[in-house]
């Protein structure tokens, strides 16, 4: 479906680099977009495709590169930029007003006739759209009371009405129904049709051969393949250009897995559109690290919430160390033993404003030696704030140094020191190296085996394949809320857990 | 070429005095243009007003009379501005301690002996009730906490007048103020010949132990958890609801102290005009002070200084009295901006896109 | 009981309550356009108090009275620009900015009236607006007098009510300004400037701010005291979130509120209740505060009321 070579590329980004601190997010990457392309875009969390899409959008500035339109060279300084150069974008989070309705959505920002909103235009040009594109929308319905592939819908209707020719979806089945996704790719196949072009960022392959054209694979900030036809390559190939070769996993000392410390049984929670956990169910063993790897945004969140304490499930079981948890609480859930490192490490782990002796307290503050009746030790307060940052090697201003500005390691490793210092039986650690230096990521490994010899047991929620190859005995893959399969380490290889994280299932 | 603020990494440990002293700085230079209006000298005029309250030993100890009720509802203000308890109801809950301990006061069938303490534990308890209620309302209902202590003050104030006008008026003079407390619930003036009494030694004394409160105990700590981050507080195992109607009852115990004050130790009954507002300036004082308890006893007597000052001021200078007034909301919007360099600095960019 | 309503249905009751209930009507709208944008605007109180001195004092010197309804207007923009800079361009606290701005417009109209006028013996007072009857309306019966035989302002406040609906859910300004108080993001990324939109909203809610301060001072009196405001301000703020921020809702709340003000006045004056008149001041303060809470449960506030909005990158 590409034009002839004599007419320039709807869109050319070339030697795009941008960096976040000492990362770089994206390293130097071209990507050409024709008329008629539906190019999908492919990688793992981190690889940098939704760095590179903000860029084209105006959200991040790049720190060198260019983009030419139509062979025209553009700036892009924020996203009113990026919609007057005719570039749209469906973010993963909507931009809508869920208590306005469809036609006032799209009529923001826009001039009216006499200084009246032009509802009868409006209305005229959302047919046109409508009948065009195959997108159909009421236009009086309030977007709150449409179903999430509706308002994905209007997001794209949004970007149609303000004239895009590039359309960036990021993400965009994440919340879909099949049904919902086919509906979509009919509108993107009429788009191609119409001279546009597509970019579809994704992790699922089986939609990405299904609709794309092209596929451009990035890891780690560069790109590995920067035009393959999806038609032509296996899905085994893709995944295995996405997760990048075969690992193989350091040697651990064998344990002897012991007694179940934590048991889910059937856990359900009602998330919003496919978020939710479907039926979960999962034991952990003392001495035993179990992983669970899954794309974000396939239920990890929730099942930490639901360990946590923190999110009620609406149907399933927990038991801690073989007794049940009737109401879980986040009291509860620590009394019983569970230590929490959260992925979020600054918004429910640890505060921003206090000191961090503080943060470094916070669930223990009630009981000795901390406080005794009421009153706080600070003296013991300091003497095991000091003792950890020692043994931890957490660098900071001093114990009453302001939480907020310790680095992504250091915080990680008060994170650690607070939790592992009250000997739980399980630890429930989500993304526990994200954004941590070598030696951080390495120190906290070194942590969880060191547990794992002790006969505690580790829950390790990581996107990370090299880490979770690493540290697990068994690796669980999580997809739209269910748990795929649990594998054995001595079973797993990068191909069969990659497959099932973009949801091609065993069995098929 | 634009401003822009930029979060700033480390606050310096100096900021914690320069701040405050910043912004009265800058309120005493905006303010200063309202003396030159009013046609007057505004050295004249400031020193007038700042030395005639410490001028003499007598108006000194006016002044830290006047900084007692100031002390104890800029307390009651820190406390619960800490757990984001937007309590501005304080001049309320100084009324409600006020009556609790005019009514207290006046009591026969008392032994003398039990008179000032029962007083001040009704008053604090009378505060505590009257800040609690608002408090229910945020954490049960989500009602909104700013307007609901607010409207409690007018509440509370009617309140009080209709007693006033009804079974509490003066039946000799006629006027609208409460019988007299008896004599032996009046409290002990500390001090021979000068109206120092035990409430200023109260609000001396509850500064630290508020300031120990907050610092040295689980309660302490749980307020400031709960203001600061109250979802890591949830996930930390803390229950928010308990706290914030902690934090309400403390604070408005406090408040209600500051009207027990001036009930037993200064007017000996209540009056319509018995707060000049003073749990508005309470406001003012907690942000001074940054919300340290501590820093409360400072700025408490700054601000009393303002007021007694205003007085002798307007007298000299001819410049309204209500200079006082202005340099009390001037001071909180300063010190506002103020805060804002805790966390953030002050850039010159140019622009560098792609 | 029949003794009440034979006060309700006397002739004025009615004229009564339409007066008491403008200076709501203006506090209430010119609350409504700041939290539909996004912000709390505490400083209402303050801001009628000072329009109120400010409107009074030019009138007063300038013998017109609509020069004093222009500078209590231009008042209450400048005060709206203020609360402005302090909430959208410094992103401050807009509880403490709104409490900050009140005490600050407090001791302004409190200095300025006392060094203008000074201490008289008869405080200053002009001659108030006079009622100017619509032809033909005012001659209804029973309702005519009461609607339409009011000053001037009193039009005014009727008008802005389905003005406020119009321009609401009408205009293309109207839409911006709803989205920049639902979601900012949105507004954004449709090239709306969050902040230009705040900005004009709350320079519009002083002015009507500045209207109801005009009122109080130039219509319902016809002088400025300290205590002409007493509490409205803060009532405006309750009767935002009762009429669930809606033009009319908010104006049939102001118009409950006026009907139980205006009721407490006539029992007191007939004595048919033997109750302290002060309960009858506190019942509409009352009666706010269980309307409040009844609403708050599932109040449907602007989805963005008081989170500052930052163009940040990530």
């Amino acid at each position: 479906m590409t034009t002839a070579m004599s007419s320039p590329p709807l869109l050319a980004m070339r030697g795009i680099r941008k960096s976040f601190g000492a990362v770089w997010a994206n390293d130097d990457v071209d990507l050409t977009l024709w008329p008629g392309d539906i190019l999908g875009l492919l990688g793992e969390n981190g690889a940098g495709k939704t760095t590179l899409m903000n860029v084209l959008f105006g959200v991040y500035s790049a720190d060198a590169g260019r983009i030419e339109i139509a062979g025209k060279p553009v700036v892009i300084r924020d996203s009113a930029d990026a919609i007057g150069c005719g570039i749209g974008m469906v973010h993963q989070h909507f931009h809508l007003v869920p208590r306005h309705t469809v036609l006032e959505n799209l009529m923001v920002g826009r001039k009216g006739r006499h200084g009246r909103l032009d509802r009868a235009a409006a209305r005229r040009r959302l047919d046109g759209i409508a009948t065009r594109y195959r997108l159909r929308l009421d236009a009086d319905a309030l977007v709150g009371d449409l179903t999430i592939g509706e308002q994905q819908r209007l997001e794209i209707v949004k970007a149609l009405f303000q004239g895009a020719r590039i359309l960036i979806l990021d993400e965009p089945t994440a919340a879909l129904t099949p049904q919902e996704a086919e509906g979509l790719f009919d509108a993107l196949r009429a788009m191609s049709r119409e001279g546009m072009g597509v970019i579809f960022i994704s992790h699922k392959l089986n939609e990405v051969r299904a609709v794309t054209n092209r596929v451009m694979v990035m890891r780690q900030g560069v790109v590995v393949a920067p035009e393959t036809d999806p038609r032509k390559t296996s899905e085994r190939e893709l995944a295995e250009l996405m997760c990048g070769h075969e690992l193989t996993p350091p040697v651990k000392p064998a344990t002897e897995p012991g007694r179940v410390l934590l048991r889910l049984s059937g856990l359900r929670t009602s998330g919003e559109g496919q978020r939710g956990l479907r039926d979960v169910s999962l034991e952990v063993r003392a001495g035993e690290v179990l992983g669970i790897a899954g794309v974000s945004g396939n239920g990890q969140r929730e099942l930490a919430d639901v360990v946590a304490g923190v999110l009620a499930p609406s149907a399933g079981t927990i038991e801690v160390d073989g007794r049940p948890v009737p109401r879980p609480s986040p009291r509860t859930m620590q009394e019983l033993g569970i230590g929490r490192i959260p992925e979020d490490r600054l918004g429910t782990g640890l505060v921003t404003g206090l000191p961090l002796s503080d943060s470094m307290v916070l669930p223990w503050i009630g009981r000795p030696p901390f406080s005794r009746r009421g009153v706080l030790d600070r003296g013991a307060i300091r003497a095991f704030v000091e003792e950890q940052m020692a043994r931890y090697g957490i660098h900071a201003a001093g114990p009453e140094a302001r939480t907020g500005t310790l680095s992504g390691g250091n915080l990680q490793k008060a994170l650690l020191a607070r939790e592992l210092a009250h000997d739980p039986l399980v630890v429930l650690a989500s993304q526990p190296t994200r954004g941590l230096d070598v030696a951080a990521a390495e120190f906290v490994h070194r942590r969880f085996l060191d547990l794992r010899g002790r006969d505690r047991a580790i829950l390790l929620i990581s996107e990370d394949l090299e880490e979770l190859f690493a540290l697990s005995d068994r690796i669980a893959v999580m997809y739209e809320g269910r748990i795929m399969a649990v594998l054995p380490i001595a079973e797993a290889t990068v191909q069969r857990v990659g497959l099932m994280m973009t949801g091609v299932s065993e069995a098929a | 070429m634009r401003l822009r603020l930029e979060r700033r990494e480390h606050t310096p440990a100096w900021f914690g005095l320069a701040l405050p002293l910043a912004a009265v700085l800058a309120t005493l230079v905006l303010c200063a243009g309202l003396i030159v209006l009013a046609g007057a000298n505004v050295f004249t005029a400031y020193a007038s007003l700042f030395l005639s309250a410490v001028s003499s030993k007598f108006n000194l100890v006016e002044t830290v009379v006047k900084a007692a009720p100031l002390v104890f509802t800029g307390l009651a203000v820190a406390v619960a501005f800490r757990a984001k308890f937007w309590n501005i109801g304080a001049e309320g809950q100084l009324l409600a301690g006020a009556m609790a301990a005019a009514f207290v006061g006046a009591r026969e069938g008392m032994p003398d002996w039990s008179l000032v303490p029962t007083m001040i534990l009704a008053g604090a308890a009378a505060g505590a009730l009257w800040a609690a209620l608002p408090a229910l309302l945020k954490t049960r209902y989500k009602v909104d906490d700013v307007v609901t202590t607010l409207l409690l003050n007018f509440v509370i104030f009617y309140i009080m007048t209709a007693l006033l006008d009804g079974p509490w008026k003066d039946p000799l003079s006629g006027y609208p103020d409460s019988p007299d407390i008896r004599m032996e619930a009046e409290f002990p003036i500390l001090m021979r010949a000068t109206r120092l009494h035990l409430g200023v030694l109260l609000a001396l004394l509850a500064a630290p132990a508020v300031w120990w409160v907050m610092r040295r105990t689980t309660l302490g700590f749980a307020i400031r958890v709960v203001g600061e981050n109250p979802t890591a507080a949830r996930y930390g195992g803390h229950n928010i609801t308990a706290v914030i109607l902690v934090t309400a009852l403390l604070s408005g115990a406090l408040a209600g102290l500051a009207g027990v004050g001036e009930v037993g130790g200064l007017h000996f009954q209540v009056m319509a005009g018995l707060s000049p507002g003073y749990g508005y300036t309470g406001i003012v004082i907690a942000m001074l002070a940054r919300l340290n308890p501590l820093g409360v006893l400072p700025a408490a007597f700054f601000f009393a200084v303002v007021v007694t000052g205003a007085e002798s001021m307007s007298r000299a200078t001819g410049v309204p009295v209500f200079l006082a007034d202005v340099i009390q909301g001037t001071a909180l919007i300063s010190m506002l901006v103020a805060l804002l360099f805790t966390n953030y600095r002050l850039r010159v960019v140019g622009s560098g896109h792609v | 009981m029949s003794e009440i309503a034979d006060q309700i249905f006397q002739v004025g009751f009615l004229a009564a309550l339409i007066r008491i209930a403008t200076p709501l009507v203006f506090a209430t709208l010119g609350e409504l356009y700041a939290e539909r944008s996004g912000v709390l605007n505490l400083g209402i109180e303050g801001i009628m108090l000072l329009a109120a001195m400010t409107g009074f004092s030019a009138a007063y010197f300038s013998g017109n009275l609509w020069v004093g309804v222009a500078a209590a207007a231009l008042t209450g923009i400048a005060a709206g620009a203020l609360m402005g800079f302090l909430t959208v361009s410094l992103g401050l606290s807009q509880h403490v900015s709104g409490i900050g701005l009140t005490m600050l417009a407090t001791g302004f109209a409190f200095f300025f009236y006392r060094l203008i006028f000074g201490q008289p013996s008869t405080p200053p007072n002009i001659h108030a607006f006079e009622p100017v009857a619509v032809p033909v309306l005012s001659a209804i019966p029973g309702l005519g007098p009461a609607l339409f035989d009011q000053t001037a302002l009193v039009y005014a406040a009727m008008a802005l009510v389905p003005l406020s609906a119009f321009v609401l859910h009408h205009t293309p300004w109207g839409l911006n300004l709803r989205t920049v108080g639902e979601n900012p993001r949105a507004a954004d990324a449709a090239g709306v400037s969050v902040a230009a939109t705040r900005y004009q909203a709350l320079m519009i809610s002083g002015a009507l701010m500045g209207l109801g301060g005009a009122f109080l001072s130039m219509v319902q009196f016809n002088a400025f005291t300290f205590g002409v405001v007493s509490g409205r301000g803060w009532v405006a703020i309750a009767l935002v979130v009762f009429g669930q921020w809606s033009p009319w809702r908010c104006a049939a709340g102001a118009l409950l509120f006026a009907f139980v003000d205006a009721l407490q006045l006539r029992l007191q004056a007939s004595s048919i209740i033997e109750l302290p008149y002060q309960v009858f001041l506190m019942m509409p303060f009352v009666l706010t505060i269980v309307a409040m809470t009844l609403v708050s449960r599932n109040a449907r506030a602007p989805a963005a009321l008081l989170v500052p909005f930052r163009k940040e990158e990530r």
